[in-house]
């Protein structure tokens, strides 16, 4: 009975923050909407036993990438009446899109085929359980490949990022370093006859 | 006691107001990205729900890895955004049509 309230709370309340996200006239309300919204998905990752990737989620999306979001629209001035030009024109095809897909979606989820041969209500795991001892073994053994492959893809999104946004400075002094290792003695000193 | 079916009805409904949300905010690539993320969250709780509900772990390592291709898309596209706001001041999808040719 608890269970299913809170389930109740979480996603309702993060369904409406989605609906803030996509509706708030001001981009920044957008941004507070969406970290509302990933704290409710992360309590539902919580009531779903993956505690390790509720915190993650706080962690790296409220923690980082939303501050990131938060700190692009506080540097770049935007006009937000302009930006909200044509919100209604498109109004009707979205919705159209957006309806039958959720039709779509929500007839699938209860159609039986998920829930057919699974057990529909998964009891909750022992308190002996511990989430990220399990995720580690077989994230570390059985997807080693995959782990390291994301780590090149962030480096690359890190190179990628620093490379796109930095801007020299035409006057700044900069080291010569080869130049500096490759000076020899006879190019500083000069011996004079006293 | 909550089902499967809740917690995918749940994801749909976050996934159905992420593409929505891409209609509706055609000009904002910031409201734009931030309607992907909503999209992969919803992926994400899929996954998380059939991970708990079919007791298997590899839904949730699939979670990290949708974690880290979404955290490097947001930097590299923020980034693309700061440097295209430096040269034309402005942040509409309409302008951006330099490679059209």
């Amino acid at each position: 009975m608890l269970e299913s309230a809170f389930f109740y709370m979480f996603g309702g309340l993060a369904v409406l923050a989605a609906m803030g996200v996509v509706l708030a006239r001001n981009t920044m309300h957008s941004v507070m909407f969406l970290i509302f919204c990933f704290f409710n998905a992360s309590g539902l990752f919580f009531m779903l036993d993956a505690e390790f990737l509720g915190v993650i989620l706080i962690l790296v999306y409220v923690g980082a990438v939303m501050v990131l979001f938060m700190f692009v629209i506080m540097m770049l001035e935007i006009n937000t009446a302009v930006l909200r030009e044509g919100f209604t024109r498109y109004l009707p095809i979205g919705a159209l899109v957006a309806g039958v897909l959720l039709i779509e979606f929500i007839a699938a989820a209860h159609s039986g085929i998920f829930t057919d041969g699974v057990r529909a209500t998964a009891e909750h795991l022992g308190r002996d359980v511990n989430n990220t001892v399990e995720i580690g073994k077989i994230l570390y053994t059985k997807y080693l490949l995959g782990f390291e492959i994301a780590a090149l893809v962030l480096l690359a999104a890190l190179v990628g990022a620093i490379v796109l946004t930095i801007r020299s400075r035409k006057d700044a002094k900069y080291q010569n370093i080869s130049a500096q290792v490759r000076v020899r003695k006879e190019d500083r000193l000069r011996k004079v006859r006293m | 006691m909550v089902e499967l079916s809740d917690y995918l009805t749940v994801g749909a409904a976050l996934f159905s107001l992420g593409v929505i949300g891409l209609f509706l905010n055609r000009k904002n690539v910031i409201t734009i990205l931030m309607c992907i993320e909503l999209m992969l969250l919803a992926v994400n709780l899929n996954l998380v729900a059939f991970s708990h509900y079919l007791n298997d772990l590899a839904g949730q390592i699939f979670v990290f890895f949708v974690l880290t291709v979404a955290a490097s898309e947001v930097a590299v596209g923020l980034a693309i955004l700061v440097a295209f706001y430096r040269t034309r001041r402005s942040i509409e999808v309409e302008d951006i049509n330099t490679l059209q040719g």
